[in-house]
């Protein structure tokens, strides 16, 4: 069904201690397509986007099982030896609430370059713009780019952190309800990015709003207590779900 | 809110049901305005289409309101839209019931050129089709919705019949070629009834199963 595989999670469980959050996951995450994770609350959903760029690792008891295999290299992005920090910068996560750094807007989009090694003012410059740009905020900021991130709007400031993820070239965006604390104007703004985005990067999007899910992505995985009860292609999700369950949480009989 | 939209899902499914049941009566008064030369009960049924079209405006209107307001998905997506074109195909029937009543009205001007017997048959059954389209649409059951289909045929090969002993009698007789035309008119009327409630039966299938099986055949 999915055309060109980015990442593919095989039998892939979770254990917050001795919860058990993931169980036996796997599914394909098609390149250059957007993948939307749906389902009622505590049914796994962040927990999974969370373990492509392994935000688990930064508390203790937490362990992975089976695999996620990043494409085309074929690493398996939770086998212990791969570094973490390396992973977020190739996978980089859009958080619920815009998080900037209390710096400039520049800083905030260099601020991995410089994590990379890269100072080159020139450089720093281009990469700066390019993903001002592929966030498309440039317009809006390049007058004030020494002005502190706080001073944007949250719709601004959430295209800021989706700027500063693009400027380390990542392989996959992760976003986690990307626009659940905007209104509907930066939230649709937003959505026309995420759209926009993926002709360059292959995206896996959290959304508790059913409409946005069929709004922007291609595929959707329906999950339910850990598991994932129906994966297709977003259409046929919303138009002729396979899965009873599928059927109820869509047509918002429960959840 | 999902016990409002339950319960307004139910209502248009109820006002499809109304639409049809008021339908299934105004094929059967229209050929029986024919073959009892009934030509008063013919009237009604060209004067009673005003409730049709009504019923059918405000089906529409409902649906895209429910579309509009409760962004439906999925099997309440599917009901609506169903809802709508079956509605469609109600409405055409209705007007086939019309057609069929005017040529009762000038059939029964004259004298009758023969028996009634296979129009009745092929009345019955297009309305049996009508019927059981509707019951497959309310009970969700996609076999009865097939079985439908099946039935198209025999209204095809009846029409195909009731044309061929109507030329054999214009052949013979110039003075009956009028009349005869008109009730080759009516059996066509007919054949296009079952067509609809062929349409009705494949809308079924997709709202059952999320198939569109119309053009596949």
């Amino acid at each position: 069904m999915v055309r060109e595989l980015k990442a593919e999670a095989k039998n892939l469980n979770f254990y917050y201690g001795d919860v058990h959050a993931l169980k036996n996951i796997s599914l394909n995450i098609a390149r250059r397509e957007v993948t939307a994770l749906i389902g009622p609350s505590g049914c796994g959903k962040t927990t999974f986007l969370r373990c492509f760029n392994r935000m688990h690792d930064l508390y203790p008891h937490n362990k992975y099982e089976g695999e996620i295999i990043l494409h085309p290299d074929g690493i398996n992005i939770i086998s212990p030896e791969i570094d973490p920090i390396e992973i977020r910068m190739q996978i980089s996560m859009v958080f619920q609430k815009p998080n900037p750094f209390p710096k400039s807007i520049y800083e905030n989009v260099a601020y991995g370059l410089r994590v990379r090694g890269i100072n080159r003012k020139r450089a720093l410059d281009e990469k700066v713009e390019k993903s001002l740009r592929g966030a498309a905020l440039w317009e809006e900021v390049k007058d004030r780019l020494n002005k502190l991130a706080f001073d944007l709007s949250g719709g601004q400031q959430q295209r800021l952190c989706i700027a500063r993820a693009l400027a380390t070239d990542p392989r996959i965006l992760l976003f986690d309800e990307p626009t659940s604390a905007l209104d509907p104007t930066a939230t649709s703004k937003i959505e026309e990015l995420i759209i926009e985005l993926k002709n360059a990067v292959t995206i896996i999007i959290v959304t508790h709003n059913m409409q946005q899910a069929a709004r922007v992505s291609d595929y959707t995985a329906f999950m339910y207590l850990g598991e994932i009860i129906e994966f297709d292609r977003t259409d046929k999700i919303f138009t002729a779900p396979s899965n009873k369950l599928t059927e109820e949480y869509i047509t918002g009989r429960f959840g | 809110m999902a016990a409002i939209f339950e319960k307004e899902l139910s209502d248009l499914k109820g006002t499809v049901l109304r639409l049809g049941s008021m339908v299934e009566k105004a094929i059967s008064d229209s050929i029986k305005s024919l073959v009892e030369r009934d030509s008063k009960l013919a009237a009604d049924v060209i004067d009673n289409d005003r409730k049709v079209n009504a019923l059918d405006v405000e089906i529409d209107e409902e649906g895209i309101r429910l579309i509009a307001l409760r962004q439906p998905r999925a099997g309440d997506l599917r009901l609506i839209t169903t809802a709508m074109k079956i509605t469609t195909d109600l409405e055409r029937i209705g007007d086939l019931a019309v057609d069929i009543s005017e040529r009762a009205l000038e059939l029964n001007e004259e004298p009758q050129l023969k028996p009634y017997i296979d129009i009745p048959r092929m009345a019955e059954i297009a309305q049996g089709m009508v019927r059981d389209a509707l019951d497959a649409f309310v009970k969700r059951d996609s076999a009865l919705a097939r079985d439908v289909l099946s039935r198209d045929d025999m209204v095809d090969n009846l029409n195909w019949q009731v044309f061929n002993e109507l030329l054999f009698f214009m052949i013979q007789d110039p003075k009956t070629v009028s009349r005869a035309i008109k009730i080759t008119y009516i059996s066509k009327y007919l054949e296009r009834i079952a067509d609809h409630a062929t349409n009705i039966a494949e809308m079924v299938v997709y709202l059952v199963e999320g198939k569109i099986i119309r053009h596949l055949g």
